[in-house]
Parts: C-alpha cells; sequence; structure tokens
C-alpha cells in the first residue's frame, strides 16, 4: 500500500508530444474566383479602365516647351535632374513639392479609409487592378470558376498544356508591357521605344524591364491575394484607420440568418429564416477566398464583388439587395439591436420586417452625416491647406535664383598697392526653359570696384551675364575696396541680379571683409 | 495533417488554434505562415550561400576567397577611373594642343583646366603655397598681384614647369641675391634697411636725402630697381608695394640683407607633365592676380 501510494502521477507532458505538434506553415488553398457582375463590378472595369489607361498613355503626351526643354508632358530627367509636369517644371531644391504631394497622398488615404474603408485597397490599388487584368485573361483562356476548377484537377494533357501556355504566355505579355511603360516615364519615349527595339536602349532600361516584368508576372499572376494578406503593410495600417462610422463591406446577418438551403421549405414548416439562402455565390465571386458571412476580417480588401453577386441572387429571388453592402458598424449594431431585440434574443429576421415583408422603416442606412464627423473634417482640411499651400508655393515661386559663396580661404587678400580684394562664387539659375541676359551689379560698397573672369563690365557698371535655359551659371567675381575705406571690418553689401528681359530681380546680401583696422 | 478544429488548445474568441504557450492567461495564437513565406526564406540562405561562391566571402588564413566571378572593388574603382579618364580625353588633348592664352579664351577650355589645375594643386601645391594658395611667410602667396617671376598666363607656366632655382631643370629660374653682411658695414645695412622699410610709405621717402638711399642706389638698384619696384627678369621682389615676402619691419629687412634667404621651387614640368602644368598655371591665374 505504501509503496503505491509513493507513485503519483504528475501532471505533465513532453512539450513535443503527438498531440502538441501543430503546422507553423500552411500550404496555400487556391482560389477560383467567379465572374461577377453587377454595378460594383462595372465600376470597377471603369476604374480599371483609367488607372491602366493613366499609367500607359501619359509618358505618350506631348507639351510643347519651346524648344529648350523637352517636349515630353511628364518626364522625370534623372541625368538632368528635373522633373517635368505639364507646365510645372522642377528643380532638385524644389522637390519639397514632391514631398508635400506624399504628405497629401498619405492624409488623402486617411481621409479615404475613415470614410469608405478600404477604398484603395478594393478599387485602385495597382495589386488589384493587375490582378483583375490577370483574372479576365485566365477567364477568357481557361473558362469561369467550374472550367477553371476542373482544368485544375485534370492530368495534364495536350489540352491542359496548351490553355495553361496561352494564359502564362499572355501574363507574361501584359507583364512586359507593364515594365516597359514604366520606363517611359523616365526618358523621350518615342525614341526610346525605338531604341529598346533595336537593341539601343540604356542597359538600366532592360533591367528596369525585367524586373518589373518579374514582379507583375509574379505579384499579379502567380501570388496575387497572397500579395494583399501577407505581403503588404497597408491591410494593418488602415485596420488602424478604419472606425465605426467608416464603410466596411458588411455581411447584414440581422436579416440573413439563420441562413437556409431550403428556405421554403423551412419557411412552410414554421421555422425563423432568414435572407441568405446560403448559395455561397459570395465566396465564389470573392477573390480573396474568404467568406464574408464570417465578419470583417483582415483579408477582405472591400472590392465590393460579393455585393455583387449576393445582390444577383437576391434579386433571383425577390427579396431586397443589400444582405451584403457597405454598411458602418454603427447601422449594423443598431439593426443587429433590432433583429436581436436589444442582443436579448437570438437573431429573428422577422423582427426587422413589417408586417407585409417590406424590411422596416426603423433600420438604419447610409447617411451622409457619417462621413462628417471632427475626424474626416480635420483630416479634409489639413489635406486641402497643404493642397492650398503647394499651389499658392507654386504659382509664386521664383524662376530666378541666386546663390553667392564668399572665399573663406583665404576671406581677403591684400593687393600691392595696399587695397582689399574679397573673392566671390556667383551661381546664377535661370530655372525657365528660355535663355536670358542677367545683369550684375553691387550696391552699398563704398569705392569698390568689381571684376567678373569672363566678362566684361557694361558702362553703367553692370555685367550683362546670359544664362542658358534651365541651367545654372557660375562666376567668379573679385570685389576690390581701397583700404581704410570704411571702418568696419565686416561690411554689408548687396549684389543686384536682374533680368534684362523680364521683371524679375533677386538681391543677395553677401559681407566683405577687412583685415580691420588692428593690422 | 493536423486539425486545427479538434486541437485541445483552441482560443474561443477567434476560434483560432493556440501553441499551448500562455502567460498570465494571455495564450499565443497559431496562425500559420504561408509555407511560400518559409520557402522564400530557404532560398534567400541557398542565394547567400551562392552569393559567397561567386564573391569574394569567406575568410581564409592570410587572404579570403576571390569569389569565381572575380570580383573587386579595387578593379571597379580603376574601371570607373578609366572611364573618367577616357571621358575627360577629348578635353584633355585639346589642353595639349592649346597654348595659355588659347585655353582661357576658351570658356569650356578654361572652366575644365581650372578645375582640373585646382585638384591638381591640392596634391602637389599645396604644402607649400597653402590650401587656399594664399601662401606663408617666405611662401608667396599666389592670389594677389605682387609676383616674382611675372604673372601673365605664360610667365605662370614657365615657373611652374621650370620652378625657381630647381637644380634638375636647366632652364629654371636662377637669381641669388649677395649675403652683404659681408660688403656693407652693420650702419649701413641698418640705414638701407630703414630706407628700404619706409619705401611702401611713398615718393617722399625715395628722395635722396634719406640716409640709406645712396646705399642702396649703389648696392641694390640694378636688380630691385632705382624705386624698388623690383624685377621680374630675375625674381628681385618688389619692394616698394606693401605685400612682404620674406621681412617684415626693419629689424628683419636688415637680416635678409646680411645674410639672403632664397626661396626653392621644383620644377613640375616633368613631374606632372605638359597637359596638368597647364592647367596648373590657369588655376593659379583664376586666382584673380594673374596680369
Ligand atoms: S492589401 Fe495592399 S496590395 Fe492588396 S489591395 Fe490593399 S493595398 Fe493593394
Ligand atoms: S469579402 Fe467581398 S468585398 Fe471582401 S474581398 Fe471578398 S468579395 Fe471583396
Amino acid at each position: 500500500m505504501l509503496e503505491k501510494m509513493d507513485i503519483e502521477r504528475l501532471d505533465a507532458e513532453a512539450v513535443n508530444s503527438q498531440k502538441q505538434r501543430q503546422v507553423l506553415y500552411a500550404p496555400r488553398k487556391k482560389i477560383f474566383p467567379k465572374r461577377a457582375s453587377g454595378g460594383f463590378r462595372q465600376f470597377k472595369w471603369l476604374v480599371m479602365a483609367i488607372t491602366l489607361g493613366i499609367y500607359y498613355l501619359v509618358p505618350w503626351l506631348r507639351w510643347d516647351r519651346g524648344g529648350y526643354a523637352p517636349d515630353q508632358a511628364v518626364l522625370i530627367d534623372i541625368a538632368n535632374r528635373r522633373f517635368y509636369f505639364f507646365f510645372i517644371e522642377i528643380w532638385p531644391q524644389e522637390f519639397f513639392y514632391v514631398a508635400g504631394l506624399l504628405v497629401m497622398a498619405g492624409l488623402g488615404l486617411f481621409l479615404l479609409t475613415s470614410t469608405v474603408g478600404r477604398a484603395w485597397c478594393g478599387y485602385t490599388c495597382p495589386q488589384t487592378v493587375w490582378v483583375d487584368l490577370f483574372l479576365v485573361v485566365e477567364r477568357a483562356i481557361e473558362g469561369d470558376r467550374n472550367a477553371r476548377i476542373k482544368l485544375d484537377k485534370e492530368p495534364y494533357s495536350l489540352r491542359k498544356l496548351t490553355l495553361r501556355t496561352a494564359k502564362h504566355g499572355v501574363w507574361l505579355l501584359i507583364a512586359v508591357a507593364t515594365g516597359g511603360a514604366w520606363i517611359f516615364y523616365f526618358a523621350d519615349a518615342p525614341t526610346l521605344l525605338k531604341d529598346v527595339f533595336t537593341g539601343q536602349a540604356a542597359f538600366v532600361a532592360y533591367c528596369t524591364i525585367a524586373v518589373l516584368t518579374a514582379t507583375t508576372y509574379v505579384f499579379g499572376g502567380l501570388m496575387r491575394e497572397q500579395v494583399c494578406t501577407y505581403m503588404c503593410p497597408w491591410p494593418r495600417i488602415q485596420a488602424a484607420m478604419l472606425d465605426e462610422a467608416s464603410l466596411t463591406v458588411t455581411y447584414n446577418d440581422w436579416r440573413g440568418e439563420p441562413r437556409s438551403r431550403h428556405a421554403k421549405k423551412s419557411a412552410a414548416q414554421g421555422a425563423v429564416v432568414g435572407d441568405c439562402v446560403d448559395c455561397n455565390a459570395c465566396v465564389a465571386a470573392c477573390p480573396m477566398g474568404i467568406d464574408i458571412r464570417d465578419g470583417q476580417q483582415l483579408e477582405c480588401i472591400t472590392c465590393a464583388l460579393c455585393i455583387d453577386a449576393c445582390d444577383g441572387v437576391m434579386d433571383k429571388l425577390g427579396r431586397e439587395r443589400g444582405l451584403i453592402s457597405y454598411t458602418t458598424l454603427n447601422d449594423y449594431n443598431a439593426n443587429m439591436a433590432l433583429a436581436t431585440a436589444g442582443g436579448t434574443q437570438p437573431i429573428d429576421p422577422t423582427r426587422v420586417r413589417t408586417a407585409d415583408g417590406k424590411l422596416a422603416t426603423a433600420l438604419q442606412h447610409i447617411s451622409l452625416a457619417s462621413f462628417l464627423r471632427p475626424r474626416t473634417l480635420l483630416y479634409a482640411a489639413f489635406w486641402s491647406l497643404i493642397g492650398v499651400g503647394l499651389v499658392y508655393g507654386l504659382v509664386t515661386r521664383e524662376r530666378l535664383d541666386v546663390n553667392v559663396l564668399h572665399d573663406r580661404n583665404p576671406q581677403f587678400i591684400m593687393l600691392s598697392d595696399g587695397s582689399v580684394r574679397n573673392g566671390y562664387t556667383l551661381k546664377i539659375l535661370n530655372m525657365i526653359a528660355k535663355p536670358r541676359v542677367m545683369a550684375v551689379r553691387i550696391e552699398s560698397l563704398p569705392q569698390s570696384s568689381i571684376t567678373i573672369a569672363g566678362v566684361e563690365a557694361q558702362s553703367d557698371g553692370a555685367f550683362l551675364v546670359p544664362v542658358e535655359p534651365d541651367r545654372l551659371r557660375s562666376l567668379k567675381v573679385f570685389i576690390t575696396q581701397p583700404r581704410h575705406a570704411s571702418a568696419d571690418q565686416v561690411q554689408t553689401f548687396r549684389f543686384i541680379i536682374e533680368d534684362t528681359q523680364g521683371p524679375e530681380t533677386k538681391t543677395y546680401t553677401a559681407t566683405f571683409q577687412t583685415p580691420g583696422s588692428s593690422k | 495533417m493536423h486539425d486545427p478544429h479538434k486541437d485541445s488548445h483552441l482560443d474561443e474568441l477567434s476560434g483560432v488554434s493556440t501553441t499551448g504557450h500562455e502567460w498570465d492567461g494571455i495564450k499565443e495564437l497559431n496562425n500559420p505562415l504561408p509555407r511560400w513565406w518559409v520557402l522564400t526564406f530557404y532560398a534567400c540562405i541557398v542565394w547567400a550561400l551562392g552569393y559567397t561562391v561567386f564573391y569574394p566571402a569567406w575568410p581564409l588564413l592570410t587572404s579570403a576567397t576571390t569569389g569565381v566571378l572575380g570580383y573587386s572593388s579595387r578593379a571597379d574603382v580603376r574601371s570607373e577611373l578609366a572611364v573618367a579618364e577616357a571621358g575627360r580625353s577629348g578635353y584633355v588633348a585639346a589642353i595639349k594642343a592649346a597654348d595659355m592664352q588659347q585655353i582661357l579664351a576658351d570658356e569650356t577650355l578654361r572652366t575644365v583646366a581650372t578645375a582640373a589645375g585646382n585638384a591638381a594643386f591640392k596634391v602637389n601645391c599645396i604644402q607649400c603655397h597653402g590650401s587656399g594658395a594664399q601662401g606663408s611667410k617666405g611662401f608667396p602667396n599666389l592670389n594677389d598681384d605682387d609676383w616674382l617671376w611675372g604673372g601673365t598666363p605664360q610667365q605662370i607656366l614657365t615657373t611652374i614647369t621650370h620652378g625657381v632655382r630647381a637644380p634638375e631643370d636647366a632652364d629654371t629660374h636662377v637669381s641669388e641675391m649677395p649675403a652683404f653682411a659681408d660688403i656693407l658695414k652693420s650702419e649701413q645695412i641698418a640705414s638701407v634697411a630703414t630706407f628700404v622699410a619706409d619705401l611702401p610709405k611713398g615718393a617722399n621717402s625715395t628722395e635722396t636725402a634719406a640716409p640709406g638711399a645712396e646705399i642702396f642706389a649703389q648696392n641694390c638698384a640694378s636688380c630691385h630697381g632705382e624705386r624698388g619696384e623690383g624685377n621680374q627678369e630675375m625674381g628681385a621682389p618688389n619692394l616698394a608695394d606693401t605685400l612682404s615676402l620674406l621681412a617684415d619691419g626693419e629689424e628683419a629687412i636688415a637680416a635678409q640683407i646680411r645674410a639672403p634667404k632664397h626661396g626653392v621651387m621644383p620644377a613640375w614640368g616633368g613631374r606632372l607633365g605638359d597637359v596638368t602644368v597647364k592647367e596648373l598655371a590657369a588655376y593659379v591665374y583664376s586666382l584673380g592676380g594673374g596680369k
């Protein structure tokens, strides 16, 4: 007896016991999105046409800049460090305009997300647009969902091989065209196109095409939803931007549940049935392969295709559309409270309907008011403020700029007649695409004389300096003053640079150094 | 295969299986990573290993593996320099063919030569003349308009090419001031020093009445000129201007008269070649003191 009591069974288990072992890496489940049709699908076609149109066509737009600058409307000229956008030309030191645009893009995304949810993901993100495009190709070649599932299960045959090759071939063509279009933003498009085909283009151009072809093909064709779910940071960031008044694609279980595949029979038997007939049309249409009826989830890009799919089913059944709809959490909660009698009962869809079967008027729907909240108004205000600021800056910016560098080593030179000389590097930036002649003179430095290497002085003491269009001209300037012309060791004076044909004038305050009275 | 729904460790709220790890009631969920993710990780490891085969990587006892591609950053720099050199070759040829006048008259050539001269100056000349070419005691300031051997572009070029008192060059500038300690008495040296120190003050001090004037006229004027204006043919400094190279003040002037010091500059023509000395001359000329 004693021995038996000594051996106590401990509550312990090996950490790697068979029972404990788990999968840490899951294989991918294939998704075969079914073609959806409806208003949102139409809208997505439109967005796709516009975004792809912009992407492929913009580099081919021309814009006359008077012969001194490239005539491509949108051009990022890296070699010459210029960015052209229609009538705007940006120099590297004006890059803050681009930074401002990026801030606006960020705020715009906040605004968009806090009001209409992940609309960026669902409609305009390049990943979404290209996946959509690749799916169109896939459907055209392999057929819709069922045909594709069947084909996928089939052993390889000549037919399957042909179809697959055709699909990947077209995908690759699209991918090459995508990579190819990108480079036209960086050089004169017609010239570059010729060069690319004749093998004359720069190595980096081919590299860019190759890299973008690979990413487009892999992300758009092969990885698709995996990119959104596992690689992209937006879903995480945007989840933080949503609140209870943001629109999300929502399954309205307050009218859909309890779902039933045999609604009529169940209803006849007196059971409570919701609108959802559990046809899985929404799941089949979803490009992310999820079931929106499980609730809001990270994977959902709010492409709204499940709405189209479900609306089609509701139309057939003669029920109201909107079993799946864009809804705010606030509205959803209110309607849910209605269906569950304040959460005390299970969902009973008859509570959201009137006696004659119509949806109750007490139900809440999207309203403009939900868009107008302090948060969205602030986003909108900041967004517009920056926009107005950028436009103001752009309209009033100067196209003549001047920099003066005072020689520091040595700061001044004593000349043999006892006078003092200072040297300066004067940089004149002619920031327009037209040659200009600048008049350079100095002001407020008594008894001084000025020379500019390579430029003759005019009779009025000014120097006429031609500056090429869109160029910087650097001049070496020497200013000499008799010793003791001023009691100050450091004198302040001004360089005046004047456009001889235009209204622009630039003043630069510089200093003149002397050894002072001590020496 | 493992079915999470049969799992004993299931998080109730999310319906996701947990790893069974728990800290103060907080459980670790197990949302499996996609398999391609971990495969990508392995692919990266393979890539990294391959990289070490193709590029220099593994340390050995005294060196390192060179990699089958034979890449080296030094060779990279060398080829980049060669490209830069080739890009410059047109200018180099033009500068070689042109004389100083032509170089300075052509805006592009002048800009290129001045920039290249600046670089060569920073390597070869700043040790004596200073990084801003401002000189120091005994080493001329090249910014000012006081020249020992002449300040025209051609004269500057000649001086740089052949140097000053450079033993290695037959055409170098040579001149030597005698040590007057052996020739003049020390009172005479003192009075001529006073006379020289007063020269920059203007015409009055060169009056023959000044006690040192006569001594100057007999001993010094042959090289330094009657009014002490110097002679660039012989590198005799201008004593009448306000700038002095070696001696400031009567004491120092007297010391220089007794036992003169002379500067030496190497002949750069033979060391740097034709083109570089022209570039150096263009740079020195651009400093503003040239004639
Ligand atoms: S999750 Fe990322 S990649 Fe996917 S649609 Fe949204 S923004 Fe685009
Ligand atoms: S659940 Fe609906 S809205 Fe969300 S990704 Fe799928 S189809 Fe699009």
